[in-house]
């Protein structure tokens, strides 16, 4: 353990100041420098992260790594980071990620390069923020602007329609989270002062302020994850974002609601948690039944996927409200492996999507006779997005569905839908996109992918296979974390 | 047993191994290395296979963890071997099969662009069906139970320019789905109930939970372990395409033959058999689950063969064949004769292996005409192809002495015996697709290789029997299509399984059987007496009337029995209504949601609804900030006057 060191405050800053660096390579004619900087950057980035996995101990319970600083003294606001067996290894999906997110980036952007660049790393470190703050305000300032960079990416770099995506994307994120400041000063009142998380975990609340605090976590998460039927932003934003804010969108961004139920929502007011879990679950079945079916009819690959991440969410909620540790354990590792999965979806429709210019499932296929290595690449992903057993896919899902039928057989039944439903949908589209005689002329000019696209390729596959053969690890960073948090749970706070 | 330790993992990871191989570096190495080095490899896996069946043979049982998958909350989750005599014989068959298709896919592959790829594939479902064999645990069972789905739908894709193909592997898949869809949510009852999902564990408390109940349906108590069964079993029907999820088997035969040998025959659809007897502790406790185990085999069993007699295509009879001797395996897990259905299932493999490449063997020298009625006289001019073929019909249809009679008549016998509801729908099932086998079975023979060559001129020049890398396989094949039944004594009566099939006292079909079994010779001439026989020879001869003597007979009935004839052809009308029922029902409901839920409601009603609210009310409230004067005064003076009005009011 590397006491005193700052090591969160180095894996929030360093992206963050690199990010600044390559904002000041200026124009375009910088572009080569601005992206190898950009390149180094965020692979040093993952490189400092690494201790946080090699010297987080998960046997202990409580917080590691803390940092603890005066902040803002007048309402008692501190500089407070520290992370659990849940953070480390969100905050390591999210440094994974920038990486393979500026590779990707390396042709396919031509114009504003090193703001393009540099706005990943900044909200790189900005989302690490969000994943280590422990304290409300602080939090909520991370919260807050990590919606900038993304805003600006779909809104410079997106699609034809991105204003309208990105304002929609802006304000309802925004209308949610306003509620959670209310929630936040409302605890800072009844706590007597403080703006600590870890205060108002221990802190007593009746239950009626339990409800209303609740809501207003519940508006800010929900639409952030997001849940049915607040989701109706996500599609918008995918399809207009490029290629890279998508993957940073799926992978990342959504993962900072599930991980705002299980940081605010249930161990602050574990009553009202409970209360409601019948209506979460509902929700979160919903989302997994209703929205497996709009993604059977998409015709646009890119929404597809993006209605596949609601549905795929839907497992997240539905694990944390069954109160019991597969559930927990299994929705943690939905959210890591929808991570990796959703971040290779993107990735694969953006690698056609740049030869051919369409995300139309109409405009392909027969892509495997003119593509024969990225049909492969897009057949494994596909098969994990399907849920298949030996992909990571698979693991979030067995397990939520093994909790759901502990708590009511027919939670079970509607959540196990996904193996038909998530199938279905995945599959017809590959098979619509990949197989079959090469359609149109467009298909016929196709080139296989290069070798940087084979290498964010295969490193997404490893993870995929890594996770689904030999999950044990990620488990076992997670389990006293999640027994403290079921222990916490289960005392009243009333 | 270190040693035998590493055998055993050496067996799965041999085949793997050549299907990374041949997957990843088949481009660099070519095609004659690709087969080399995962046929080399699937050499080394049959040697393991029987090195450990030996081993197994002098009572050694292994019952042991590789790795720990995972743990949550107090539950490990392990991948692990349990190697006892069940499951040595299915390693022994599959990775036999498997080593005999890989030999003969270099004559049946040889042109084919995808060469490599199809080693590998067939490589990793050998890897996957082995792992599905082996497993100590319903974790792994699961594992190894959608890999070798995956491996199917890869291979019934594999020639992805084929709309019917991937037509084909797609249902295939989505239907396979269904069935495991049932079949995670018994392991879950399992999980639930047993706090784990280890065989040995699961197996030794069962009979404490045989009073248990469940209230799925709340008020409505059920027993656990028929819900658990009839759970398991759902999945059983997805993978041994069991009525009414048998639809894809006939649609998989797109793809190329020795995988419909080696999958669609011999090995994957066998897992839903082999997975009922491995659970035959739990079974036992569950006459309901039984009784349905019973039903759905006869229906399919009858049905299926019905269907068998109308069909055209060489590789289409030989599916519906399949399907019906899968019922016929089902029917006997339901009569809890659990050992003549892995028995059935092992002298299956053989023969209708045997049946499949022999039809792939046809089909090349054909040109790729699956058509029967194209055929006709194929005799003369591959005469291999042709006694294979002949003795795998006899076997199939189970003439005395043929390994199919064995099994068959031992099936038929069971369920005579079995005493719970459904054993006598099952019973007439069975009895009557004697005949129905025989005659299609036969019909195929004729219409193929007797009578009057009625192919084109050009395939008929250039007739001729297959090279050595296809008939060999058949060969040695046909050798246990033949013999494997005489190992009836052994398997079915002399407790050759052990404790790995368990059967309760209440059930004793087999017991019963074993007081009237007098030895293989004694079967045989009794068989002569009973009902099976003369309707087997009754089939066979009304084959050979209506396809050698009266050939235009057949055209007659179906003139007559003109809406049967569509039905049968139709096959029950049952895709039509899936297609129309579920997949249209899912678009429909699917777009419904969307345009009208996500669309509509919640982006026009809410979202939008919202932001039009937000811009009325701000045009409404612009309207008072005009800038003029006089509105301003007018404003005033009405408001100073309401306000005077209300004052004087209310003194």
């Amino acid at each position: 353990m590397l006491f005193g060191f700052p090591l969160l405050s180095l894996v929030i800053w360093l992206p963050i100041f690199i990010g600044i660096l390559v904002f000041a390579t200026g124009g375009d004619h910088n572009a080569r420098l601005a992206k190898w900087l950009a390149l180094m950057g965020s692979v040093l980035s993952l490189l400092v992260a690494i201790p946080l996995y090699t010297q987080f101990d998960p046997i202990m319970s409580g917080m590691q790594f803390v940092e603890y600083h005066a902040w803002i003294e007048r309402f008692n606001i501190h500089y407070h980071l520290g992370v659990d067996g849940v953070a480390v290894p969100l905050i390591l999906l999210n440094c994974f990620t920038t990486p393979l997110v500026v590779i990707a980036s390396w042709q396919v952007i031509s114009n504003r390069v090193s703001q393009y660049m540099g706005a990943f790393l900044v909200m790189s470190g900005i989302v690490n923020g969000v994943f280590s703050s422990l304290d409300a305000i602080l939090f909520f300032v991370f919260w807050e602007t990590s919606l900038i960079p993304m805003f600006l990416i779909i809104g410079i770099w997106g699609g034809p329609n991105r204003v309208y995506a990105a304002i929609k994307f802006f304000l309802y994120t925004l209308m949610g989270s306003l509620l959670m400041l209310v929630a936040f000063i409302y605890l800072y009142n009844v706590s007597g002062g403080s703006f600590s998380i870890l205060d108002y975990h221990k802190l007593p609340l009746p239950f009626v302020p339990q409800i209303l605090i609740f809501v207003a976590f519940l508006m800010a998460f929900a639409v952030k994850l997001p849940m049915w039927p607040v989701h109706t932003w996500l599609p918008d934003a995918h399809v207009e974002a490029p290629t890279g804010g998508s993957v940073v969108l799926a992978a990342i961004l959504l993962k900072l609601g599930g991980y705002g139920f299980l940081r605010f929502s249930l161990p602050i007011v574990p009553d009202a948690s409970q209360y409601l879990a019948g209506m979460m679950i509902g929700l979160s079945l919903i989302a997994v039944v209703y929205i497996g079916l709009v993604a059977l009819v998409q015709t646009d690959m890119k929404k597809l996927i993006a209605y596949s991440s609601v549905s795929h969410m839907g497992f997240v909620t539905l694990g944390f409200f069954l109160f019991n540790a597969y559930g927990i354990e299994g929705a943690m590792v939905q959210i890591i492996s929808h991570g990796f999965i959703s971040g290779a979806m993107f990735l694969c429709v953006g690698v056609m999507y740049d030869r051919l210019h369409s995300r139309q499932i109409s405009d392909y296929g027969g892509v495997a006779n003119k593509m024969p290595i990225f049909a492969a690449f897009f057949m494994l992903f596909a098969l994990a997005n399907a849920g298949l057993p030996g992909t990571s896919g698979f693991v979030g899902e067995f397990m939520v569905i093994m909790a759901a039928i502990k708590v009511n057989f027919w939670y079970a039944f509607f959540a196990a839908t996904t193996l038909v439903f998530g199938a279905a949908y995945t599959l017809w589209m590959y098979k619509r996109v990949v197989f079959g005689v090469v359609a149109s002329p467009g298909v016929e000019g196709l080139t296989d992918v290069t070798g940087r696209e084979i290498l964010i390729l295969t490193i997404l596959a490893t993870a995929v296979l890594w996770l689904g053969v030999y999950p044990l690890p990620l488990m076992e960073m997670m389990h006293t974390t999640v027994d403290g948090l079921l222990a916490h749970i289960a005392h009243s706070k009333l | 047993m270190i040693e035998m330790q590493k055998l055993y993992l050496l067996v799965p990871m041999a085949p793997l191994a050549g299907a990374l191989i041949a997957g990843l570096f088949g481009r660099l190495i070519g095609t004659t290395w690709s087969h080399r080095v995962t046929i080399a490899l699937m050499l080394v896996c049959v040697a393991a296979s029987i090195a450990v069946f030996v081993d197994v043979l002098k009572g050694n049982v292994y019952n042991g963890s590789v790795y720990t998958w995972m743990t949550s909350g107090a539950t490990h989750f392990e991948i692990g071997f349990l190697i006892d005599r069940l499951s040595a014989t299915m390693m022994v068959v599959v990775s036999f099969v498997s080593l005999m298709v890989h030999i003969y896919t270099i004559g049946y592959m040889r042109e084919d662009p995808g060469y490599q790829r199809f080693f590998s594939y067939i490589s990793l479902f050998t890897f996957s069906m082995l792992m599905l064999v082996m497993a100590n645990n319903f974790l792994q069972l699961f594992f190894g139970w959608e890999a070798v789905g995956l491996v199917s739908y890869l291979l019934i894709g594999f020639w992805y320019t084929r709309p019917t193909a991937i037509y084909a592997n797609l249902k295939a898949f989505l239907v396979n789905r269904v069935g495991d869809f049932g079949f995670l949510l018994g392991i879950g009852l399992v999980l639930m109930y047993f706090g784990t999902l280890d065989y040995a564990t699961v197996f030794a408390q069962a009979p404490q939970m045989a009073a248990q109940t469940i209230e799925i349906i709340p008020g409505l108590p059920w027993m656990l372990m028929s819900a658990i069964c009839i759970f398991l079993f759902i999945g059983a029907m997805g993978k041994s395409a069991q009525f009414p999820l048998h639809v894809w088997l006939p649609d998989s035969m797109e793809g190329p033959t020795p995988i419909s040998a080696l999958i669609h025959a011999a090995t994957m659809v066998t897992a839903g058999i082999f997975m009922v007897a491995r659970m035959s502790p739990l079974f036992e406790l569950s006459d309901t689950a039984l009784s349905v185990i019973l039903v759905i085999g006869g229906i399919t069993t009858l049905f299926m063969a019905l269907v068998a007699i109308v069909q055209n295509d060489i590789k289409r009879v030989v599916a519906y064949s399949t399907l019906s001797q899968l019922g016929y395996m089902t029917v006997a897990l339901g009569a809890s004769a659990y050992s003549a259905a892995i028995f059935h299932l092992m002298t299956h493999a053989f023969f209708k292996s045997v049946l499949f490449l022999g039809a792939g063997s046809v089909i090349i020298a054909m040109h790729h005409e699956q058509d029967m009625r194209k055929m006709g006289g194929l005799k003369k001019y591959m005469p291999i192809t042709y006694w294979t073929m002949f003795f795998a019909a006899l076997a199939n249809v189970g003439v005395p002495g043929f390994s199919g009679f064995f099994s068959k008549d031992a099936i038929i016998e069971a369920v005579h015996f079995a005493a719970i509801p459904g054993a006598n729908f099952a019973y007439l099932c069975v009895l009557i697709t004697v005949f129905v086998t025989a005659f299609y079975t036969f019909r195929m023979l004729f219409m193929t290789f007797h009578g009057r060559p009625r192919m084109d001129h050009h395939p008929k020049e250039h007739l001729q029997e297959s090279p050595w890398v296809i008939t060999l396989p058949l060969i040695v094949l046909v050798v246990p299509a033949i013999g494997a039944g005489w190992l009836i004594e052994s398997m079915l009566f002399g407790d050759y399984f052990g404790s790995a099939i368990q059967t309760g006292s209440q059930h004793e079909a087999i017991a019963k059987m074993a007081t009237q079994f007098h030895g293989v010779w004694g079967m045989m001439t009794h068989a002569f007496t009973t009902m099976p026989f003369w309707f087997l020879v009754g089939g066979i001869f009304t084959a050979w009337y209506f396809y050698m003597v009266k050939i235009n007979l057949p055209e007659k009935i179906k003139q007559i029995f003109g809406p049967l004839y569509t039905l049968l052809e139709r096959k029950y009308y049952i895709d039509e209504f899936y297609s129309w029922f579920f997949v249209g029902g899912a678009r429909a409901l699917g777009r419904g949601l969307w345009k009208f839920g996500d669309v509509k409601i919640i982006d026009g009603f809410f979202v939008n609804g919202t932001a039009r609210v937000v811009v009325w009310t701000a045009m409404l409230v612009r309207r008072f900030q005009s800038g003029y004067i006089y509105h301003y005064a007018f404003t005033m003076i009405v408001g100073v006057f309401v306000l005077m009005s209300l004052w004087l009011y209310r003194t």
